[in-house]
């Protein structure tokens, strides 16, 4: 009896599972390319963040994301999951200013910025970002690998599916044409170019290349704990496999005189 | 009694026991409650989902003390747990993951009831009760999936809460009381977490209630018969505890693969963006465990005697689960389990592929063959109810039911084995 019900079961999850797969293809096949799947160190149960490629990652988000997209979520403090000691993330946020206050007259100052601060965004709100880029917001990037679908793929996808526009296609003033972007035009002009950031330890800064390291910083910023997840998740694991192992155990010497 | 057996009781226990006799009824509940020997571990479902509404309540107060639950703040204060709080994370996510597997289990002891005809005469009230259980989950996990207030907690509550304009003269006005102002905003949220908090106590009343049904008779079991004599069971424990415990153990695994290794599968990304009034997301879809309900609700695409579709829509959606409910007396036929039932054995497993398929449509914007999908797979859900399982009964011709439990436990372990196997084939 029950090898058959299971079966049976099994069948129809494993149809179920199929649909639910299915279903977001055939919905947006016709709309965009497959993202390309790339190769992520954090990938897989025993996957972490690349340390040296979320430095460099850093880098380009700095000294060009940064011009226009916040990360909300982050703190300078968090930036020694980066691999920086705590003297280093202190010369970073001193690098940049921070609002603080009201003082003793009652006004907002400007103070170099310390470790225990938000890492400042470059607009004061919504509204002056949207004024500064001709209508359109540029999103937060410290949610965008959650926040996509397709996650690190979508945001390598992006940075390198700037393409010229097919004949025919009508693309909006202000606007770019880009392959993985739904709808394909896009309000953000193409941001990297071959040689656009110079790397202290000698990576070639090719746009394939930044864009992978600055997905591997943004999928750290969207899920900073996943280090941590990962590696306890194997001893739970572990833990759990000998618990299964133990009761099942109980269970068949238990059982074993009524049978 | 409990001071009649020695080693169980110091005299302290012993003295409390005889003004509040706590250990006696466990002993009584436990030790002596008579279990049908025979349960397979589709019967593991029951303590697993106990189990896991315990789980939901733990890790849902540990949430409740870091979470704000305010239009300003309330997507922050989620993401500061993930980042910020010891071990938040975990927590976030065994909350947010422990609500599928909830509801993955309820939907497997709900099927399991329905192969084996669990909810037949004595355990109507048993039956009834899980479905009242069913109802109230699926309240609170609509109101927990609200409160970190992203892109589809925001829509979602939206789209839901809209259905009760459907409902002539007065819908209007109950949505405004619902939503607390004229859109869903920061009164809704703030009810929507006082909801969330309270609905799972009143869950847990329901299952207590859920219980003394069920060791009024006791559990049904995989033939349907009657317990006849104490041959045909065991005592709950040890047996059934340690059963249950490496059911437990088994689910513990696929619960912390999701949780450590893919734990945003079941959400969607849109719901990891702030909530926008301003911007509807592409498609709305509500999380996997209700894409039936919501696949039969946009099945009705047409008015029928005078009834507009949308109300129609939402009678429909609703209906499905009082079909549930009364389907105690749906079911004409005496027999319980389908090993023994040649038709309803394959009705029953149509009635998965249907549900199935109804997931499948909820999932997809409505367009082309999937409303087709829809308004097929929601008319056989009706014909199953309130068709198939009356006739059925008159019609079904049962196989002959085993003298008792023992018998066939007996007869499958020597010689007869070869049939009982061969009688389940397709």
């Amino acid at each position: 009896m029950m090898p058959i019900f299971t079966a049976r079961l099994l069948l129809a999850a494993a149809a179920l599972i199929g649909l639910l797969l299915l279903a977001p293809m055939l919905s947006e096949a016709q709309e965009t390319p497959p993202l390309p799947h790339q190769q992520w160190s954090f990938d897989g149960v025993f996957g972490t963040y690349d340390k040296a490629a979320m430095q460099r990652g850093f880098q380009v988000y700095k000294q060009i994301c940064s011009a226009c997209h916040p990360v909300k979520h982050l703190y300078f403090r968090d930036l020694q999951a980066l691999g920086y000691t705590p003297d280093q993330v202190e010369a970073i946020a001193a690098s940049d200013q921070c609002t603080d206050g009201p003082n003793d007259q009652g006004q907002m100052y400007q103070r170099p910025c310390r470790p225990s601060d938000p890492i400042p965004g470059p607009f004061p709100n919504d509204q002056a970002a949207r004024a500064a880029n001709g209508g359109a917001l540029p999103p937060d990037l410290s949610m965008i690998v959650k926040a996509r679908e397709g996650g690190p793929d979508y945001v390598y996808g992006i940075l390198n599916g700037f393409k010229p526009a097919p004949a025919g296609f009508q693309v909006a003033p202000g606007k770019y044409y880009n392959e993985y972007f739904p709808g394909h035009q896009i309000a953000m002009p193409p941001p990297l170019s071959q040689g656009a950031v110079t790397f202290a330890d000698g990576t070639q800064a090719t746009v394939p290349q930044m864009a992978h390291d600055v997905a591997t910083f943004l999928a750290w910023a969207s899920e900073p704990m996943l280090d941590v997840r990962h590696r306890i998740g194997v001893r739970v694991f572990l833990f759990l496999i000998v618990g299964v192992g133990i009761f099942y155990a109980a269970k068949r010497k238990i059982w074993a005189p009524v049978h | 009694m409990a001071d009649a057996r020695p080693g169980i009781g110091t005299r302290i226990v012993r003295w409390i026991d005889y003004r509040l006799p706590f250990m006696a009824t466990m002993e009584h509940e436990l030790y002596e409650y008579p279990t049908p020997r025979n349960l397979s571990y589709w019967w593991n479902f029951g303590s697993l989902a106990g189990i896991m509404l315990v789980i939901m309540i733990v890790t849902g107060i540990f949430l409740a003390m870091q979470y704000t639950p305010s239009a300003l703040l309330a997507f922050d204060s989620v993401e500061r747990i993930m980042r910020d709080v010891n071990y938040g994370w975990l927590v976030r996510y065994a909350h947010a993951n422990g609500a599928s597997m909830f509801f993955a289990i309820v939907y497997i002891h709900i099927f399991r009831g329905l192969y084996y005809g669990s909810y037949k005469a004595p355990r109507e009230l048993l039956w009834m009760l899980g479905v009242i259980i069913l109802v109230l989950m699926i309240a609170t996990a609509f109101m927990g999936y609200v409160l970190p207030w992203g892109q589809m907690s925001y829509w979602a509550a939206t789209v839901i809460t809209s259905l009760f304009s459907a409902i002539p003269v007065v819908g209007q006005g109950i949505v405004t009381f619902l939503w607390g102002g004229f859109t869903v905003g920061d009164p809704t949220l703030h009810r929507f977490y006082a909801l969330h908090y309270l609905l799972p106590f009143v869950i847990l009343f329901v299952v207590l209630l859920h219980l003394i049904a069920l060791h009024r008779f006791g559990s049904n079991n995989p033939l349907g018969i009657d317990l006849k004599g104490p041959q045909d069971s065991l005592p709950f424990h040890p047996y059934y505890t340690v059963k249950d415990f490496f059911g437990l153990s088994v689910f513990l695994l696929i619960y912390a693969f999701f949780v450590f290794y893919d734990p945003n599968l079941f959400t969607n990304a849109d719901n990891y963006i702030p909530a926008n009034p301003m911007q509807t997301p592409n498609h709305i879809v509500p999380e996997w465990y209700l894409l039936p309900y919501y696949a039969i609700l946009r099945s009705i695409t047409f008015s029928l005697i005078g009834i507009p579709a949308k109300l129609l829509g939402v009678i429909s959606a609703f209906g499905s689960l009082f079909l549930l409910f009364i389907v105690p007396w749906l079911d004409t036929s005496p027999v319980r389990s389908s090993r023994f039932r040649p038709i309803y054995k394959w009705v029953f497993w149509l009635l998965v592929i249907d549900v199935l398929a109804l997931g499948w449509v909820g999932a997809n914007p409505p367009q082309g063959i999937v409303v087709t999908v829809g308004q097929i797979a929601t008319a056989y859900y009706y014909i199953h109810f309130l068709i198939l399982l009356p006739l059925l009964g008159k019609i079904e011709r049962p196989r002959p039911l085993p003298t008792s439990i023992a018998a066939a436990v007996l007869s499958s372990k020597t010689k007869v084995t070869a049939p009982a196997v061969s009688m389940d084939k397709p």
